[in-house]
């Protein structure tokens, strides 16, 4: 790559004639220069700008979502947005309290990462520390196909399977409640929390381990007590990661969390996820100019705010855990 | 040669990388306190040599080895004695310092705790200091003994590493190419250290510097390429370190020592 | 355990056994862990399959959505589905192998370029629902697009793209830098050694990422509810400018429908729409197996 780029620079210079050929090489070299040059350029210039494509989503995403959200704040008070306690923009009396939508989102990401954390930093130690070559390529597929199944497939599974169950365990449970979408969230975030956490397991140096080794401990202690607290940051910005998906995964809970507003802890309650409360409106036929309209929006960039603040971290704890190592 | 007492000992020792026989056929002794260098080209299989003594070498999953390793007379191969226990009795300073990530305190007082000691918190900080005294660096750390290993100098880092292999008492210390990392003055004082090292323990150290070897060590082994199309490494010739340098048996060994060799 | 008396020390309390024995039940666990994560993917797959085999038919290939369970069928989520991907794949696959070429071949180490990766890192995390939010705003609204097939396209290939730039620059990064100066040193612009080498040698690789970003979008549902499409769609969408529904939102429609005969269906629905993910995939591997070249 840089290697690449810096190779290529000469070669204008041949077009200046500094090399002294028969004449008429000389000219058709030129000219054939000449074009291969310009196409050269096009495509640098095409590509380039394919490459700001990105910078423009993120550009359009900002702006789209700013512009509908003042638009919404000049009708509601950030104060009531952050305060208030009741969450209701599509009754008679509108209440604009964000709030139980955050509680819920949480709650249910909350549970979702008590499945996943613990299964997918097990699931981490092994593929990375115990396991064989071959066990490992035959594990690690089958715990990708989770992370690939839509998740419309996993809301069926929530709203048919688990909460039947818990219904029987719990008959208190609401047919609409955030555990069942934590438990099928949690086991679709699963392969992520395990193929980021075993990627910062692996890349703590061999060295390491021998040394442990070296000094008479068992796997057990190298693994958990070495290898582990020097893969922490990269664990952590799974962790992270892992959140920033579940805050951010919509399918799930709108079909099995429910569109109950309110804020409460306990999982066996019907609540609503922000992302659920996009979608409820999304779904009914809402005018362009009504405040509903600006609601998704206004929870939208919370919503989007929320989940880029977490990515940077990870992003951030990432770098530095790659860095330590390099 | 003399009479010392043989702490190490390979018998007919052959070691596989799946089908490919790294080394083969080494017979040589490792006497109580004295420094026995293993010296010879790059790829002969010095490391995986010394990688015997303590069973790392099982931790390449394809590594196989036959032949004997008696310490103290025991084979440390045979099938009830655990790794685990063979390297608590002989430790292992690598090529490149590798501190853990923790602190100065806790690289040293780990082995300690995980081999099961049950000590106060003071006899915990004496063994701590015991250790970087041993390894000639309790004086540079002692006011920052709670800052990050990684935090060293690269010389300071190898010497942490050999405070943490001598904190659990080991018999035998195994060292590979421990100075190759370090600038000269850094390895002037791990050889320092060595010497020292020798009044209580026994050390084994690959080095592929012949003057290194010639400084610090008591015996030598030359090892050298041979076999079928010179593919497995293994030990030419061992004897005292002043007799290799100077009245060389094999030819070979002699090539190498004067520069002719590779 | 050991026998090797001269290994035993007084100072210390060993205990190996105890600790071994910690080492094995820790093992165990963590592999009950992978396990049970197979265990719910079985669970999930029986379950679907139990469900939806009595209604799976073929039926559901020839007829519209239906407010009669028997008479319900996917064909115009089927069509919408299609349609969707192709136009997706339309838009996204040339920006995104284009942009994934300029970053890795042409792009110079500057505050543009960090800039630049940094937003596709990011963008990558971004959650699905907030693409169709800028779908709904920019294509549908701004744009005036309407709720169409062609919106939505644009939408998913917004959201599709950071996963094929990823696997563009890893393909590419994967041909080693031999080839390159050996095709410069015949006097090849960056641009000749992209194309007749780096390009050439990696699309295997390209392809399989390609392949994974479509199957994501075909399992998308969240986005394309927001930006409208809508789930009774009871004719054959004859162009990009049409409304339309797709396989996901047929399925989530039926499953919100409280007879249980639905439920079927939708489970029915689930089948085909793993079906068609399962093949995507079984393909990937297929073109990474067969041509994918090992450096």
């Amino acid at each position: 790559m840089g290697m690449g780029r810096n190779q290529t620079r000469p070669i204008p210079c041949v077009k200046e004639g500094k090399l002294q050929m028969a004449t008429t090489i000389q000219s058709l070299t030129t000219q054939n220069h000449r074009k291969r040059d310009r196409e050269r350029k096009i495509i640098r210039g095409l590509t380039f700008f394919f490459a700001l494509v990105s910078v423009g989503t993120t550009a359009g995403i900002i702006y789209e979502l700013l512009k509908e959200t003042v638009l919404f704040f000049q009708e509601v008070s950030i104060l009531e947005f952050f305060t208030d306690t009741r969450w209701t923009p599509l009754f008679a009396s509108k209440r604009f309290g964000v709030l139980p939508l955050v509680n819920g989102t949480l709650l249910v990401a909350a549970g979702a990462m008590l499945v996943a954390v613990p299964l997918g930093l097990l699931a981490a130690i092994f593929l990375s520390e115990y396991a064989s070559e071959r066990m490992r390529k035959i594990l690690k597929p089958i715990l990708e196909i989770l992370a690939g199944i839509p998740t419309v497939v996993y809301g069926y599974f929530a709203l048919l399977f688990i909460t039947p169950i818990l219904r029987d365990l719990f008959p208190e449970t609401q047919i609409f409640n955030a555990a069942s979408a934590s438990i099928a969230m949690g086991f679709m975030i699963l392969p992520l929390m395990a193929s980021v956490s075993e990627d910062a397991l692996s890349a703590v140096p061999r060295s390491l381990r021998e040394a442990a080794y070296a000094m008479g401990a068992t796997k057990f202690e190298t693994a958990t007590q070495v290898v582990l607290p020097a893969a922490l940051s990269g664990v952590a910005a799974a962790f992270i990661l892992a959140v920033s998906r579940a805050i951010g995964e919509t399918m799930i809970v709108a079909i099995a969390a429910g569109q109950q507003p309110k804020l409460t802890l306990n999982p066996l309650q019907s609540i609503e996820t922000m992302t659920a409360y996009i979608v409820q409106v999304s779904l009914g036929d809402t005018p362009h100019q009504s405040i509903a309209y600006k609601t998704i929006f206004a929870v939208g960039m919370l919503l989007f705010g929320m989940t880029l603040i977490m990515n940077i971290i990870s992003y951030f704890v990432t770098k530095r855990f790659r860095e330590k190592y390099e | 040669m003399d009479n010392n007492h043989v702490v190490l000992e390979t018998k007919n020792l052959n070691v596989f990388y799946g089908n490919f026989l790294a080394i083969k056929d080494v017979n040589f002794q490792v006497f109580r306190n004295q420094i026995t260098a293993i010296i010879g080209p790059s790829g002969c299989g010095k490391s995986t040599l010394l990688r015997s003594f303590n069973r790392m070498n099982e931790l390449v999953p394809s590594a196989r080895s036959e032949g004997k390793i008696l310490f103290n007379g025991e084979d440390i191969y045979d099938p009830a004695i655990d790794p685990v226990e063979v390297r608590r009795k002989i430790g292992m300073v690598f090529q490149k310092p590798n501190p853990f990530p923790k602190s100065i305190y806790e690289n040293i007082a780990w082995g300690l705790k995980i081999n099961g000691f049950r000590g106060s918190k003071s006899e915990m900080d004496d063994l701590v200091e015991q250790a970087l005294r041993g390894a000639a660096l309790w004086d540079e750390v002692k006011d920052k003994l709670d800052q990050s290993g990684l935090s060293l100098s690269g010389g300071q880092q190898q010497r942490l590493c050999i405070a943490r292999a001598i904190a659990i008492k080991p018999e035998v210390i195994l060292m590979d190419e421990p100075a190759s990392a370090l600038d000269p003055i850094a390895t002037l004082k791990i050889e320092d250290l060595m010497r020292e090292l020798k009044e209580n323990y026994t050390i084994v150290i690959v080095t592929h510097n012949m003057q290194e070897a010639a400084r610090v060590s008591d015996y030598t082994a030359m090892m050298m390429l041979t076999g079928e199309g010179e593919r497995s490494g293994t030990v030419i010739e061992f004897d005292r370190t002043s007799v290799i340098f100077t009245r060389p048996k094999d030819k070979r060994t002699e090539d190498y020592i004067t520069g002719r060799f590779g | 355990m050991s026998t090797l008396t001269a290994l035993r020390d007084v100072t210390f309390e060993r205990n190996l056994s105890l600790r071994k024995l910690k080492g094995k039940i820790f093992e165990i666990i963590a592999f009950f862990a992978i396990l049970l994560g197979i265990a719910m993917l079985l669970t999930l797959l029986i379950d679907v399959f139990l469900d939806g085999l009595p209604w799976l038919s073929t039926k559901l290939f020839t007829e519209f959505p239906s407010r009669f369970p028997d008479r319900a069928g996917l064909r115009s989520a089927l069509q919408g589905s299609l349609w969707l991907m192709v136009l997706t794949a339309a838009l996204a696959i040339p920006i995104g192998v284009g942009a994934g070429i300029y970053l890795e071949e042409f792009a110079p180490q500057n505050r543009i370029t960090r800039f630049i990766e940094i937003n596709v890192a990011n963008l990558a995390g971004v959650p699905s629902i907030i693409y169709g939010l800028l779908g709904l705003g920019l294509f549908v609204r701004q744009l005036g697009l309407g709720r169409t097939l062609i919106a939505g396209a644009m939408t998913m290939a917004l959201l599709v793209l950071p996963i094929i730039i990823v696997t563009t620059r890893e393909a590419i990064r994967a041909v080693p830098q031999s080839i390159r100066q050996a095709a410069l040193a015949l006097g090849a612009t960056d641009w000749e050694v992209s194309r007749d080498h780096v390009l050439v040698y990696s699309a295997p690789a390209i392809l399989t990422g390609i392949i994974l970003a479509m199957s994501r979008a075909i399992g998308e549902t969240a986005p394309l509810i927001t930006i409208g499409a809508l789930t009774y769609i009871a004719f054959d969408p004859k162009g990009p400018f049409d409304i339309f529904t797709v396989l996901p939102i047929q399925i989530f429609n039926w499953i919100s429908l409280p007879q249980s005969d639905f439920h079927g269906l939708a489970a029915a629905g689930i089948i085909i729409l793993l079906a068609v993910l399962l093949s995507m995939n079984a393909l990937a591997i297929w073109l990474r197996n067969r041509l994918l070249i090992r450096w």
